[in-house]
């Protein structure tokens, strides 16, 4: 039986910017883009081993890209979405092992995970800074 | 079998005897594995990052010389591009609809993911072993 097909205006269900912010949300969100910048960042740290393998010379031009100010800008995001791809990824652990599930749980871990890793980042860099002798 | 209640096939499915290829749930299960691996061994790289930071080439050298160091490397390295791997094939997946588009984008993934990843464990067995 052959349908007549016409245009209907069908509803569409609501887009990003209809729904009220959530923590979990944005932590989806987060959690792809930070996996895709950890996933370029790869490439850094390949870079980094080869130049190490490769003798003192290639590590030095490593080094001096690493410690300019856009060198060190990079690390910096690159520690942090380390940590925060990190903490989000144990949340995802913690749902599968059905743990945290109700909204409520499911907010607190993730304004967890979000803070830890700000935090953590923040103690990384510090540690860090002092082995160099800045702070 | 055929026409039994719990049969969960299409009609479709079940007139040209196609199945579950049994392999649907490999990369969900590979994801969670890697990133189990992954959870401790990021530390240990963080930690290594610290610990070499404003270091000279020998004293950089030494350190992953150390065969405890070196291993740690491997396993982090073989963890890491399987997980990135997965993970950006399903952003691909979700994003680029085109087939063609789609195929070229997901055999690029797999040859950066396998390209840096090797890149990586050259390096580490050649400052493990090599001169």
């Amino acid at each position: 039986m052959a349908e007549q097909r016409q245009a209907v205006s069908r509803p569409l269900s609501p887009h990003l910017q209809i729904y009220r912010f959530t923590i979990t949300m944005a932590m989806s969100i987060i959690h792809r883009a930070t996996g895709m910048g950890l996933y370029a960042g790869t490439a850094l740290v390949a870079w980094w081993l080869i130049a190490l393998a490769a003798g003192p010379e290639a590590y030095a031009t490593f080094q001096m890209v690493a410690g300019s100010w856009i060198g060190q800008l990079v690390l910096f995001g690159f520690t942090w979405a380390l940590l925060h791809h990190l903490f989000g990824g144990l949340r995802y652990l913690l749902w599968d092992a059905i743990i945290a599930t109700s909204p409520r749980s499911a907010d607190i871990i993730s304004w967890g995970a979000t803070i830890a890793a700000l935090v953590l980042t923040v103690a990384v860099w510090f540690a860090a800074l002092s082995m160099r002798g800045v702070l | 079998m055929a026409g039994s209640g719990n049969d969960m096939r299409t009609p479709l499915a079940r007139v040209l005897h196609l199945g579950s290829a049994k392999s649907g749930t490999q990369d969900h299960i590979r994801q969670r594995l890697t990133a189990v691996a992954i959870a401790p061994l990021s530390i240990f790289f963080l930690v290594l990052l610290v610990a070499l930071t404003g270091a000279d080439y020998e004293t950089a050298r030494a350190w992953l010389g150390n065969p405890l160091v070196g291993i740690l490397a491997l396993c982090l390295v073989v963890a890491a591009i399987v997980h990135m791997r997965i993970g950006m094939q399903i952003v691909i997946e979700d994003y680029v609809i085109a087939p063609g588009a789609k195929h070229l984008s997901i055999i690029a993934n797999t040859f950066f993911s396998y390209g840096v990843g090797l890149a990586c464990l050259y390096a580490v067995l050649k400052l493990a072993f090599g001169s």
